[in-house]
């Protein structure tokens, strides 16, 4: 299969999601431009990696969500192929509506940039579809403005079709506002569409995708997703 | 064609926790002024237009307020256009 991993001005993951996908996953990878006006072909699942497109100016993920790569980027998503978005790459997926809600400053206005647990809730995806139902993994965060906020039917039409894919959880899989980093609703810390082919999370994987990084528990996302797709 | 200017005020809808605005509320009684209470923090934008009439002029920034300025979901926006 083939990743196709977008580079924003001020994106700072792509190489590393790079790394996750080529090195780790042994899957084939292109690095693809904000310039492009067009995703090649023969793309399985585009990467939005983290960073802070376009400076964060105006809101987080505002700017990038016109970037001329984008347009392709929904049409892709609305014609089913996997978009995942990481960390600045779930809130450009909330800027461009192809996830619901927004991403907010953090409850603490603080930058957190720490390991957390996270609980799988849903394990039929294409990107948890190796992951034991709720199993926890253990995946860094590190953003400024990761609350996530929807209005009260949203959240509630998430929950009911299981859309709702990580939440933080302690390292038992409680859910616990002790345990919620950033003040999220439900302590959401990853959403799929509707459709399920477009996930938004703002921990990441791909940071802890080999143990010689510390921990390898990201590394199931990205095979999940290999899976999916050789098994199609 | 006509040029106006506008000024656009945007601000977190009510209900939606400021936490910008909280934080600065308690530096605020920190530094002795209990009175002051339900800080929110905002953006000031403003742009000229080249339109032929203010109605005209109007549509453009409340366009550009929906899609990119502000974000509905949770932001209110209030614009100010005048001719100049």
């Amino acid at each position: 299969m083939k990743f196709g991993v977008i580079t924003f001005p001020g994106s700072n993951c792509d190489h590393d999601a790079i790394f996750a996908t080529q090195t780790c996953l042994g899957e084939e990878v292109v690095n693809l431009w904000h310039k492009d006006t067009q995703i090649p072909n023969d793309i399985d699942c585009i990467v939005i990696p983290g960073g802070f497109s376009y400076g964060d100016y105006l809101r987080c993920g505002a700017i990038a969500r016109f970037s001329p790569i984008m347009k392709s980027v929904v049409g892709f998503a609305n014609r089913g192929g996997l978009v995942i978005g990481i960390c600045n790459g779930f809130q450009i997926l909330t800027e461009a509506q192809l996830l619901p809600g927004v991403l907010l400053r953090n409850t603490n206005m603080r930058f957190v940039c720490k390991d957390v647990w996270l609980r799988v809730e849903n394990t039929t995806t294409p990107f948890s579809n190796l992951i034991e139902k709720n199993a926890v993994l253990r995946i860094p965060i590190a953003h400024g403005e990761g609350n996530y906020f929807a209005d009260a039917d949203t959240i509630k039409r998430l929950e009911d079709n299981n859309q709702i894919v990580f939440r933080y959880s302690n390292e038992q899989g409680e859910i616990t506002d002790m345990a919620n980093p950033n003040g999220s609703i439900n302590n959401i810390a990853g959403i799929i569409n509707e459709k399920g082919n477009v996930l938004g999370m703002m921990p990441h994987p791909e940071r802890y995708s080999d143990e010689i990084l510390g921990c390898d528990d990201g590394l199931i996302i990205f095979k999940s997703i290999a899976n999916y797709i050789h098994s199609k | 064609m006509k040029k106006f200017k506008s000024e656009v005020k945007i601000t977190l809808r009510e209900g939606i926790l400021d936490v910008q605005g909280k934080t600065v509320e308690n530096a605020l009684h920190s530094m002795g002024i209990p009175e002051i209470a339900h800080v929110r923090i905002g953006r000031f934008v403003t742009t000229e237009i080249s339109a032929e009439t203010q109605e005209q002029a109007f549509e453009i920034i409340d366009k550009a307020c929906r899609q990119l300025i502000a974000n509905p979901i949770i932001e209110d926006y209030f614009i100010e256009l005048k001719e100049i």
